[in-house]
């Protein structure tokens, strides 16, 4: 048998304590998220009523609910999804099943990465320029929504290309081998069978969507709107500016209706990365080959 | 045999399209730079004076005569993104060789997902959680008599920016082969040396991307800073001095600012100047993730 020398023990030694050193940095990380969680749910858990999320705001947003912000979010979230997800797929696509690998193919992922980092307030100044102004719609929730799809562009064609990837070559040179045009073996192989992967990228835009600001700020949330949204031109309250505003800006607001807010839009958005990541999970599972 | 049937034409059409699809990331990120451009370039040509911008710190583009000195902001947008880098560089790099090369199974997974979560954060939770659960603590703890600081909005910001140096860190230890592992391994090295003599230095290149890109990410935070930092043009002497940050005096101020007025030609200024800087790091990123320079 081999027996430990005095030199071979240091090393163990050394490489225990690293490995302590490394988890104590990873749960150094992790244990703030715990901690922002129960916060909000202890301070903001008793604000959270039927009333809180059915109702709208009452006497300066002192009383009453969130009702218009919910539905606001709703809206901006779902116009973001139409405008954004058609043109991500295709981006997918084009990238998976069509892109040489040349210079426009290279420059394509540079902008993606880009479109990715640039910060989400020039996303604002580009969505007051771009649609506000010079496309004439005004503040509105197709503004905001338009800006919201391109900050969120990147997040779909990423999820959406992963899974075309994942499909075999061979499944599509099965097809190609019938006589079947690059679109008829897009539609009828590469999309079935990489469908739930690309719907796991959409959930998880639509978690990013709801807790964008800055982008909203200008092109169509509203601080107060007494009525709820009718058509994508009017200005919409937002459950991401709503808490910005109740936090900075309004006065006399009970502090457990602030935390009630952020409560219900943190609990929106990890329920629906949560469910992203559960169905990634599952599908890992079931990959038929 | 001519074969232009109508599956034929449905097929180019769809590859027109997806053409069309293909280029838009290109098509919006030269959107972004023409439009924040456009509207910022009557300002960068008229009362824009470079010296100024660049050295003077009285930022008062409502004063009757405005001036508009960056150096504060710019200071104050470096000073949290170095002190969030200052401890969040570590602790991501940490958790990420923890979780490339010692976490096992279960435990990896649950750590991963752990990240992803605080990944998922909206910022402007982050900087209510700035102002309504750290402030207080720093008062508290340290005596002092403000709590919206440099240390608050770089805590925060390091706590933001950790998720993606740690997720990139991570696919570039992993992406190290698993035989140069096994070669030390053989050579009796522990864990531990292999991590230090072997897997550190062949991934050397995706770290220093992974740190470019979390910068990259606290230089551009908006929210989370607006509302943590305090907001006041201040040049900091100490982690518990209020600041003010690019891209948060964008937030506050383009309500207020009528369109085309220089003051609004000021923030696209700032818009010009952000993007830029992100488009570089980014580049640089990427550049370095390719191994421009590797022989």
């Amino acid at each position: 048998m081999f027996a430990p020398t005095p030199l071979n023990r240091r090393s163990y030694r050394k490489q225990r304590l690293a490995r302590a050193v490394f988890f104590l940095m990873t749960v150094a990380l992790i244990v703030p998220v715990l901690v922002i969680v129960g916060t909000l749910v202890i301070r903001g858990g008793p604000a959270i009523s039927w009333e809180f999320l059915f109702t709208p705001p009452r006497n300066f947003m002192t009383e009453g609910g969130i009702l218009p912000a919910l539905v606001g979010t709703v809206w901006l979230v779902l116009v973001a999804l139409l405008a954004s997800v058609p043109v991500g797929v295709a981006a997918a696509l084009y990238l998976s099943e069509y892109a040489p690998d040349n210079l426009l193919t290279r420059t394509i992922n540079l902008a993606i990465i880009n479109l990715a980092g640039v910060p989400s307030i020039v996303h604002a100044l580009f969505g007051v320029g771009a649609f506000v102004l010079f496309f004439r719609i005004g503040a509105s929730i197709l503004a905001a929504s338009l800006t919201l799809a391109v900050m969120t562009l990147p997040v779909v064609i990423v999820a959406t290309r992963e899974s075309l990837q994942a499909v075999p070559q061979a499944f599509r040179e099965a097809c190609w081998n019938m006589g079947a045009t690059r679109w008829q073996t897009i539609r009828k192989v590469v999309l079935p069978n990489s469908i739930s992967g690309i719907l796991t990228g959409v959930i998880l835009e639509v978690s990013r969507t709801t807790g964008e600001t800055a982008p909203i700020m200008f092109t169509g949330a509203a601080a107060f709107v007494a009525f709820l949204p009718e058509s994508v031109f009017d200005q919409t309250m937002a459950m991401s500016y709503h808490l910005y505003y109740l936090a900075t800006q309004a006065t006399d607001v009970p502090e457990q209706t602030t935390f009630g807010v952020a409560l219900v839009l943190i609990a929106i958005v990890l329920a629906m990365n949560a469910i992203s990541i559960a169905f990634r999970v599952y599908l890992r599972g079931q990959k038929k080959w | 045999m001519d074969r232009r049937d109508a599956a034929w034409y449905v097929d180019r059409v769809a590859q027109g399209l997806i053409f069309a699809g293909g280029i838009s990331a290109i098509v919006f990120i030269v959107g972004i730079f023409v439009f924040v451009t456009k509207e910022g370039l009557g300002f960068v040509f008229g009362p824009l004076q470079p010296g100024e911008f660049l050295t003077s710190i009285a930022w008062r583009p409502t004063s009757n005569n405005p001036t508009y000195g960056a150096l504060a902001l710019i200071v104050g947008t470096a000073s949290v993104t170095g002190f969030a880098m200052l401890f969040s560089v570590p602790l991501s790099l940490g958790a990420a060789l923890f979780i490339a090369e010692f976490a096992r199974g279960k435990t990896r997974e649950i750590l991963k997902v752990l990240v992803e979560m605080l990944a998922a954060i909206p910022s402007v939770v982050w900087g209510f959680v700035g102002m309504s659960i750290m402030n207080p603590l720093i008062i508290r703890i340290f005596d002092v008599p403000v709590g919206l600081t440099v240390l608050n909005a770089g805590l925060i910001l390091g706590l933001m920016a950790a998720p993606i140096m740690t997720t990139i860190a991570e696919d570039a230890l992993k992406a190290v082969p698993d035989s140069y592992r096994e070669a030390a391994e053989a050579l009796g090295a522990t864990r531990w040396e292999v991590v230090v003599k072997v897997v550190i230095p062949a991934s050397r290149n995706g770290l220093l991307a992974a740190v470019l890109l979390g910068v990259g990410r606290g230089f551009g935070e908006t929210m989370a800073v607006l509302m943590a930092s305090g907001h006041a043009i201040n040049l900091p002497t100490s982690p518990f001095d209020s600041v003010r940050a690019l891209t948060a005096t964008i937030a506050a101020e383009l309500g207020d600012a009528p369109v085309g007025s220089d003051h609004y030609g000021s923030l696209f200024t700032l818009g010009i100047l952000l993007f830029v800087v992100t488009f570089v790091v980014n580049l640089t990123a990427d550049l370095v993730v390719r191994g421009v320079g590797k022989k």
